[in-house]
């Protein structure tokens, strides 16, 4: 009984030392946007300052870094890569679960394999295409491409392949719905609960990209976080306030783990289902 | 009779309606996926680069860049940093999560509020990367926080962003807090599904807890382990951001922090795009390969 009280005990304070490792640096981070520059170059401090607003209005008119934009911008490209992927990957699962065709398998097998292919090693490509289609330089080739997601896909299948039965399609063709409204109406409320999870998932990896909008943006007006934050990297940092450095990283991380502690039950679920199911 | 034959003919035509709901995604995605894929194979053949102001090329080359950038280059460096890094952020990842995966599903521990700490410890995977490793350079540069606690508490400095370990090792540990939750959900998974009763049989067996998790429960989740070794090779593979805001693009001291992906980013940026094709199908290949054994590691699995 003794040990296993003790074991108990071991495994809180191992799980409580993790804890405190993943929480720490955010800490940090909050601390040190609500404190002046001049008391972060003095030394480390456990407790918030009272800079927090003036390194805000510093960030947000900030004329070297366009953070208004890059939050606007950010919030554009997000939204529209979550919308497109959950709407288009579930009408493309629709179409695998509901119809028989020639072909349908091959086409099942072929989304399969492009699965894995890292979007990284075709980027030479993209980057000369974009380009060619003037493409450069917009926020289209940033979102457009979410609507054909792989991965958001195989989860919507899955999920579909248990909750949508097939005879419940068959009713609404019975009762003279069309095979789009069927689609609107029916299978886009079913699947309401799958849907709301990838919307977060493609939103926080399309808040989080870095590498392909690094390849395609060029102008100031046009620049997302992630870049900002790179070029922020890049500067003369003597010459920075880091105030300002911090507040522009709270910026990029706070609004994330905000929707995260709203939702996490949702997410936390969401990640074993769509990585191992089946 | 009548309804039947309407039936049949009505259940025919409904097949169109399964290709024009793929038209979206296939079209997408040949537009920004296969096109620019073919057109990077297609530029590997090719010399196309810039010396100063001059344009060397297009010329057809064959395999001249695959020899130069497998032979003549740094990419065998980078490839070993990379694995390198991988490792030290992978190692100490997998022994936690089985850790936690398995105190998390005992039912002998019966520990409390493990809702909250899987929630806290999957919390930094959402994190951007590169806003991550920028907080890590400010909070590690030389008159950081750190720097400022470890004085306070009266030792020397240490500059970790000069030195080639705490380099790597800050890039691994960023690594490590970003997966190791994802990893311990994903085992955890595994670990639930095991048959309850094979591990009963075990312990009437009289076997004991270390062998139970050697002899029942590392088999019986093998496909999981491999699933998560070979999609964390996969993602180390592309490691990018975190190291290339911490280095700010340079690979720290003597570039023994330069990846792969930042290798490949430098050549898009100097516009060599001979060289950053070669090199962008080499690691095309190596993630296909390693894609393979997973899909067959899985569809396996599925067949038992």
């Amino acid at each position: 009984m003794d040990l296993r009280k003790i074991n108990r005990l071991l495994c809180y304070i191992v799980l409580i030392l993790l804890s405190i490792l993943c929480l720490f640096s955010f800490y940090l981070l909050i601390v040190n946007s609500t404190r002046a520059h001049s008391q972060i170059q003095k030394g480390f401090s456990f407790t918030t300052g009272s800079f927090f607003k003036i390194n805000l209005k510093n960030v947000l008119d900030s004329e070297e870094l366009p953070v208004v934009n890059g939050i606007i911008n950010s919030f554009i490209v997000s939204s529209a890569s979550s919308i497109l992927a959950t709407y288009f990957s579930v009408l493309t699962a629709f179409s695998i679960h509901t119809y028989e065709f020639k072909f349908k398998r091959l086409f099942f097998t072929f989304i399969m394999m492009i699965m894995m292919v890292p979007n990284q090693v075709s980027a030479l490509g993209f980057m000369r295409w974009m380009g060619k289609l003037d493409l450069m330089d917009s926020l289209i080739p940033l979102f457009l491409p979410s609507i054909a997601s792989p991965i958001v896909f195989y989860f919507m299948l899955a999920y579909m392949q248990s909750n949508l039965p097939k005879a419940m399609i068959e009713a609404a063709r019975i009762d003279g719905a069309s095979e789009f409204r069927i689609f609107n109406q029916m299978v886009l409320p079913i699947m309401k609960p799958a849907i709301a999870v990838q919307a977060i998932f493609t939103f926080v990896s399309a808040w989080n990209n870095y590498f392909i909008p690094s390849l395609i943006i060029r102008s100031t007006k046009n620049k997302t976080l992630p870049i900002l934050i790179a070029q922020l990297r890049s500067a003369d940092f003597l010459k920075f306030d880091m105030g300002k450095v911090y507040m522009l990283i709270f910026l990029a991380i706070i609004p994330i783990i905000i929707i995260y502690i709203i939702l996490s039950k949702y997410i936390v679920r969401g990640v074993a289902v769509g990585s191992v199911k089946e | 009779m009548k309804s039947i034959s309407k039936k049949k003919t009505k259940s025919i035509s409904y097949s169109k309606w399964g290709y024009i709901f793929l038209i979206p995604f296939f079209t997408i995605y040949i537009i920004f996926s296969l096109i620019p894929l073919i057109s990077t194979f297609n530029n590997s053949f090719f010399e196309n680069y810039m010396v100063g102001l001059t344009q060397i090329g297009p010329n057809f080359v064959g395999l001249d860049n695959y020899r130069a950038i497998l032979f003549d280059s740094d990419l065998p460096k980078f490839a070993l940093n990379t694995l390198i890094i991988w490792l030290l952020g992978f190692i100490p990842q997998i022994i936690i999560s089985m850790t936690l995966a398995i105190w998390f599903t005992s039912a002998r521990l019966n520990l409390k509020l493990t809702g909250f700490f899987k929630t806290v410890i999957y919390m930094p995977n959402l994190i951007m990367a590169a806003a991550f490793s920028m907080l890590f350079w400010a909070l590690f540069s030389d008159i950081g926080p750190v720097n400022n606690l470890i004085v306070a508490l009266g030792h020397e400095p240490i500059s970790f962003l000069q030195s080639v370990n705490g380099n790597r090792g800050l890039i691994a540990l960023m690594n490590f807090l970003m997966w190791f939750g994802n990893t311990t959900i994903l085992l955890m998974a595994g670990i639930m599904g095991i048959d309850n009763s094979i591990l009963e049989a075990a312990q009437i067996d009289g076997a004991n807890a270390w062998k139970t998790f050697w002899h029942v429960t590392i088999p019986s989740i093998k496909p999981i382990l491999v699933y998560v070794f070979l999609t964390s090779l996969i993602g180390g593979i592309q490691m990018f951001d975190v190291p290339q805001v911490l280095t700010n693009a340079e690979g720290g001291p003597n570039r023994t922090s330069m990846t792969m992906i930042m290798y490949l980013n430098k050549h898009l940026y100097s516009k060599n795009y001979g060289l950053a094709g070669a090199l962008s199908v080499i690691l095309l290949i190596i993630t296909a390969i390693l894609s393979f054994i997973v899909y067959r590691n899985l569809t396996e699995r599925a067949e038992k």
